[in-house]
């Protein structure tokens, strides 16, 4: 874990007068799960969105991997290895879970100027989104259109979909958004999965994912961090429970 | 032709199952210089040629429209591109007169393809200005494209300007004449099969993947690694070139060409054509380009005011088939099915 995979250095970002990111500084080593918790409006998700690209910071630099990569556009860093899952589900809704899985996989192998050959019996598409269906536990639902999935199911789709793109930074907004207790314990158990294999900056609401999955923790308030740390000092921080945990958590 | 997806089945009994509405369109269809020559009607052929180089624009633009979300509106002013090469061409063979260096030509084997060549070009022009915007700004630039090239032929007055432009000069097909009325309607018979096939190929590769996944979600396949633009600009292109072929057979056809070809109330059917046939549907603008060309010429034998019930059958069609007539056949899901 000796070199960071993702550094945030002062990050800003204002929308007409209200600061969502605030002189914003983060890092996510290689291999680790860096959970960032914050009350609603803290900026988590439009620091997820800066960080892969959807919108651009007003100052500030991000570096993936030591280069900096605070000017490229979104679908560049997708195929230098950052993938997002969206916080509200965004899925191809008539399209089957296999073929959006496997649109993943296509976009991750380059172009697409390919004009013939069905790419619905492509092994080279399918097998890889198989793979990643797997290891999400979605396989079995793999002939199912996207827009029949229940809630919990397309949460994970929205999951397959980043593996698919063989990244080395998962970005994860709320993988467990308005997930039943059940459905979340079975999330939180693929993502301690996932977390053995890939670096993930974690936006997450469920404390008791966000404690049993995280090797450290930063606090966002008012889209700043407040603290960074193991699981354990946040816990035990003051200034953490005054503005976020406060009555229970 | 259905537009699946992956499958565990046997994909070729999903591909003829899906496709029998198409077969069974085509075979009708071929029929039409038989009952024309039975009934002794000259009128049928003539109306079915329309329908064949319309239901060409149709699924082509459909491509655009249906695949890829993109509602154009200068469809008709690329058919007059088309048109207006093999005509101005022939022209020129006629004269005798030379174009700028060129010589003119009424050999349809240069000029057809000539047509193809100079819409996609028009298209693609237009496309890189006009892609960067969506939904309803899209809509507003195409027409204004569309607009741009009508007044552009009706400037013209070398060529016609606003009473458009006869072709006199004989035309042919590599020294064989295809223009006899029954040889042409083969012929644009074949072309459209040749074009249904195409686009069926295309919605299927990973291009055509990439352009169905953007129409559902664009910022979702940004987000997984793909610049969406310039596929949006290659299938406009390859509809505009498409839809230019259709132009130059409509010019062959015809013997005739004017701006009225480029009119935006010739757009707008086009876009009608592609979503009352049923927009998931490679072959569903070939039932809207039937159903609309032949609505168009029956109803005024009825009514004057034929736009009236005309609009009220447009409207029940969409009201009530989910997936327009293409649903009517095949009740499985839009994309496609197993």
């Amino acid at each position: 874990m000796a070199t960071p995979i993702l550094e945030i250095k002062a990050l800003q970002k204002r929308f007409a007068g209200l600061v969502a990111t605030n002189d914003l500084s983060l890092d996510v080593m290689a291999g680790e799960t860096h959970a960032v918790i914050g009350p609603n409006g803290a900026g988590k998700t439009t620091l997820i969105a800066q960080l892969q690209g959807e919108l651009s910071p007003d100052g500030g630099a991000i570096f993936f991997n030591g280069k900096n990569i605070t000017r490229e556009p979104a679908h560049r860093r997708a195929h230098l290895g950052i993938a997002r899952s969206f916080q509200i589900t965004s899925i191809f809704p008539q399209f089957t879970v296999l073929a959006n899985v496997a649109l993943a996989v296509q976009a991750q192998q380059g172009h697409s100027f390919r004009f013939f050959g069905s790419a619905w019996d492509d092994s080279e598409l399918l097998g890889p989104a198989r793979e990643a269906m797997d290891q999400i536990g979605i396989a079995h639902r793999a002939d199912i259109y996207a827009e029949d999935l229940s809630h919990g199911e397309r949460r994970q789709l929205e999951l397959a979909m980043a593996l698919a793109m063989k990244p080395q930074l998962l970005l994860l907004d709320e993988p467990m958004a308005g997930m039943g207790r059940q459905e979340g314990q079975r999330m939180t158990q693929v993502l301690a999965n996932l977390k053995k294999h890939y670096a993930i900056l974690l936006v997450e609401h469920d404390m008791d994912a966000v404690f049993a999955l995280a090797d450290r923790i930063s606090v966002l308030v008012a889209g700043r961090t407040i603290a960074t740390g193991s699981p354990e000092e946040i816990r035990n921080d003051p200034a953490v429970k005054a503005a976020y945990l406060g009555h229970g958590g | 032709m259905p537009e699946t997806q992956p499958n565990a089945g046997n994909a070729t009994g999903t591909l003829l199952r899906g496709a029998w509405p198409a077969i069974v369109c085509i075979a009708l269809l071929a029929l039409v210089p038989t009952l024309s020559a039975m009934f002794d009607n000259p009128f049928l052929i003539r109306l079915f040629t329309r329908v064949l180089i319309f239901a060409i624009v149709a699924v082509a633009l459909n491509f655009v429209l249906g695949f890829g979300g993109l509602v154009s509106m200068m469809h008709a002013g690329l058919f007059g591109v088309g048109a207006y090469v093999v005509a101005i061409l022939a022209v020129h063979d006629f004269d005798g007169a030379p174009l700028w260096i060129f010589p003119g030509t009424s050999n349809l084997a240069i000029t057809i393809p000539l047509a193809i060549v100079v819409t996609a070009l028009v298209a693609l022009l237009s496309g890189a200005v006009s892609l960067r915007t969506s939904g309803a700004y899209f809509i507003m630039i195409t027409l204004a494209f569309n607009q741009m090239l009508y007044y552009f032929f009706v400037a013209l007055q070398k060529y016609g300007g606003e009473d458009g432009q006869q072709i006199l000069a004989s035309l042919s097909f590599a020294g064989f004449d295809i223009t006899k009325r029954v040889t042409f309607y083969y012929v644009s018979l074949a072309v459209l099969v040749a074009v249904m096939l195409l686009f069926w190929r295309l919605v299927n590769s990973r291009f055509g993947i990439i352009l169905r996944a953007t129409a559902q979600n664009e910022r979702r396949v940004v987000a997984l690694g793909v610049s969406p633009l310039r596929y949006k600009l290659a299938a406009f292109v390859i509809s505009g070139a498409i839809t230019g072929l259709a132009g130059g057979l409509w010019a062959a056809g015809q013997q005739f060409v004017s701006p009225a070809d480029l009119s935006w109330i010739r757009a707008a059917d086009f876009v009608v054509m592609a979503v009352l046939g049923g927009m998931t549907r490679v072959w569903g603008a070939v039932l809207g380009a039937v159903v609309i060309v032949l609505l168009e010429a029956l109803l005024p034998n009825y009514t004057q005011y034929w736009q009236m019930p005309f609009g009220l059958i447009v409207i029940l069609i969409v009201v009530y088939l989910q997936g327009g007539l293409a649903g009517l056949f095949v009740r499985d899901r839009p994309t496609g099915a197993h």
